[in-house]
């Protein structure tokens, strides 16, 4: 957990995933509209919609269900992407549907995300979907998740029933590998144990007030230094005519002014002259900052480059991997595919699946058949070139990389290279 | 508690200069993957915003990309003269596709409500076809709107320029994927995860140069649908509508026929950020009539192929 004081935190980003019916529109409405940033043109208009629906009270779900199908129909089929600020943090916060054919889109908010609150509906306890929902979030290692007990209003707030739901999610936690989580008992519809406080004999902080002190990864500096080159730039104007910086965001760690940097997969290396920022030259530059960096040497470096400085990175062309399957039409042996990998792409061909994730057994089994859509299974990727990443269990940020149709340009998975699934190791 | 303290504090400094660095990301995975990319400019502040981070993004680099300004011919002359001097300034090529010019030869007709905003989408596309442009950049965010918040920061259109909310490409981690097959492109939304005070509060620490009519000036206006429009070549007061002058600014820029001012009398970014930090109402709730129109009506011109 982190040391650093809470007003200095960086903005917290946050997936909310759960089950259809475990109330988790009505728990991001709740967030929303209890720290006020729903304004009142959104307010009139959500409470007109929940009239001529029929409803008698506000229906917080339908400040965040955006399309005109998901009214219709009552569901969520997109991640919407929603902002709040309490005076003690800003959050990005990713809303995804909980129905099993979106769970893609799970992957998708859980893949940037610092943070993640899983809801479960504390009548039912943990779902089919919720073990999915842990396995995912274990697997794309989102930094902090929260399971939030939620309508505990239904129970009357019941302690023993709230401790029975918590150990069944402490066991799956511990099941898919996940570390240290917490359980909040909530009920979005009155606010409890979300931004008010729970009954007195629950110990923890409201959901809100645990989520303003997490930390981030771009907090975390220790870790070793990542840039992915996304651009050489060049102006050769007459004012710059000999400029020539690597333009790239730092994935992870900090570099500085005298540091040797390494170039992989080339393998060249120099010193760091001088660090452009956004806000001017810097002696350093930390993860998240997109940044410039300029070497001593005018070494051929070129897009799809990653710089490292004395921990190194792997070069291969064989890339074992935990793949996440998000095409329509299900995986073939031999597929030729393109891989993108931090900024390069490279052509690639999928070897043989070896196992596929059972989902409800919480285990990989052998299995060769081809993934279907929010299949997770293994295999190796051949690379026609070599190509510089780390261990996603390692490094997130150039730990991944995805699987593109060459003919469509459709992303057919998101993979994780070497990554696994926490402690299920078979 | 409560949003938005009045006084900046350190969180918001940390979170604009992280919400920068993933625009500048954004920004050159464009220039870096794209042969033809273009950048929607309409003379408003998130355009502006825009046109600043790539400024940053390939600095000190002259910027290679074309702007791109589709005008309905209803506006204010102050923002076409900001858009001009602007454009001077960061030495670039503007492209103008005038919506006059498609309904002086019959592509487009001119509507019963006169409002030009829904007629920007043909010439939009017939633009994007012209040019052969691959990406184009804007400036919208998910904040203004239910259907805008699901929108993709990279985010592929068909040929004809529609959206399909389910055929959405899932975007992990950084590694944007803008591939299409020719004849598609890709809309690029580097602002996407900005809120309106973000803009704002980036405005100011940046010093961002803006169109005077954000910013409250005395004005002519009448009021119609609860908005305050300014007469113009879209028609005035009509009816029981009488004109006063009155101190307004604009939240945003768009077709003066249904792009209202707001009662002002904020004169500086500062006083800006007062009032918007304060506001009870989103910017295009306030001020925009095309949004009013339905419950969905942002969703039902994205699939058409409007921004």
């Amino acid at each position: 957990m982190s040391t650093a004081i809470a007003s200095q935190h960086a903005p917290l980003r946050l997936v909310v995933a759960g089950s259809v019916d475990d109330g988790k529109s009505t728990l991001v409405g709740r967030l929303l509209h209890d720290s006020k940033s729903i304004l009142a043109d959104q307010y009139d208009a959500v409470e007109s919609a929940s009239r001529s629906r029929g409803a008698t009270e506000f229906d917080l779900a339908l400040l965040t269900d955006g399309l005109r199908a998901e009214r219709e129909q009552g569901i969520t089929i997109d991640v919407a992407y929603r902002y709040f600020k309490t005076d003690r943090r800003s959050f990005i916060l990713a809303d995804t549907p909980g129905h099993v054919q979106y769970t893609r889109n799970t992957v998708t908010g859980a893949s940037t995300a610092d943070a993640a609150v899983v809801l479960v509906d504390v009548r039912n306890g943990a779902s089919a979907q919720t073990r999915r929902h842990s396995a995912l979030l274990s697997l794309l290692r989102v930094r902090h998740v929260v399971f939030a007990v939620n309508k505990m209003d239904a129970v009357d707030w019941s302690q023993d029933r709230f401790e029975q739901v918590q150990a069944e999610l402490h066991d799956i936690a511990r099941g898919v590998g996940l570390g240290d989580v917490v359980a909040v008992p909530t009920s979005a519809l009155t606010g409890e144990g979300v931004v008010r406080a729970a009954p007195d004999w629950y110990t923890g902080r409201p959901l809100l007030a645990l989520l303003e002190e997490l930390d981030t990864e771009l907090e975390d500096t220790a870790e070793p230094f990542r840039m992915p080159v996304q651009l050489v730039i060049r102006p050769r104007t007459a004012q710059y005519p000999d400029y020539r910086g690597l333009a790239g965001r730092v994935a992870s760690g900090r570099v500085q002014v005298g540091d040797i940097v390494h170039a992989s997969p080339s393998g060249t290396a120099s010193t760091v002259i001088a660090i452009d920022t956004p806000t001017g030259p810097e002696q350093v530059a930390v993860a998240g900052q997109s940044v410039t960096i300029r070497l001593a040497e005018e070494l051929d470096i070129a897009r799809g480059e990653v710089l490292t400085t004395d921990d190194p990175i792997a070069v291969t062309r064989s890339l074992d991997a935990v793949v996440t399957w998000m095409g329509d039409a299900p995986s073939s042996a031999r597929q030729r595919v393109l891989v993108k990998a931090g900024t390069k792409t490279v052509r690639g061909m999928l070897g043989p699946v070896t196992d596929v994730w059972d989902v409800s057994e919480l285990r990989w089994e052998p299995s060769s058949a081809p993934l279907q859509l929010n299949d997770i299974g293994r295999c190796t990727v051949q690379l026609a070139e070599d190509v510089a990443i780390d261990d996603y269990r390692r490094l997130r940020g150039t730990g991944a990389f995805v699987v593109v149709d060459p003919a469509t340009g459709a992303t057919l998975a998101a993979c994780m290279s070497g990554a696994d699934l926490g402690a299920l190791v078979p | 508690m409560t949003i938005e303290a009045a006084p900046p504090l350190a969180t918001d400094v940390a979170a604009l200069r992280d919400l920068e660095s993933e625009s500048i990301e954004i920004i050159r995975e464009v220039v870096a993957e794209f042969d033809r990319p273009a950048m929607l400019f309409s003379g408003g502040k998130d355009s502006a915003i825009v046109l600043h981070l790539a400024r940053k993004a390939l600095w000190p680099a002259p910027l290679p990309i074309t702007l791109l300004h589709v005008d309905t011919g209803h506006n204010l002359a102050e923002v076409i003269e900001f858009r001009d001097r602007v454009v001077a300034d960061a030495g670039v090529n503007l492209v103008v596709a005038r919506v006059e010019e498609w309904i002086a030869d019959g592509r487009l007709q001119e509507r019963p409500d006169g409002t030009r905003n829904p007629l920007q989408t043909v010439p939009l596309l017939d633009t994007i076809a012209e040019h052969r442009f691959d990406a184009l950049l804007g400036g919208a965010r998910r904040d203004e709107d239910r259907a805008r918040a699901k929108e993709r920061i990279f985010s592929i259109r068909d040929a004809f320029g529609g959206w399909d909310p389910r055929r959405q490409r899932p975007e992990l981690w950084h590694i944007y994927n803008g591939r299409h097959a020719p004849g598609e492109h890709t809309r690029v939304f580097p602002i996407s995860n900005w809120t309106e005070l973000d803009v704002w509060r980036y405005i100011e620490a940046e010093n961002v140069p803006l169109p005077s009519i954000y910013f409250a000036h005395e004005r002519p206006v009448f009021e119609r649908d609860g908005m305050l429009l300014t007469p113009g070549p879209w028609g005035g007061p009509r009816g029981a509508e009488t004109l006063s002058t009155r101190s307004v600014r604009y939240r945003t820029v768009g077709d003066g026929s249904c792009t209202g001012a707001v009662e002002s009398e904020a004169t500086t970014v500062a006083s800006v950020i007062e009032e918007v930090t304060v506001s009870r109402l989103t910017e295009r709730g306030a001020t925009r009539a095309d949004d009013r129109l339905s419950e969905a009506a942002m969703e039902d011109r994205k699939r058409e192929g409007y921004f």
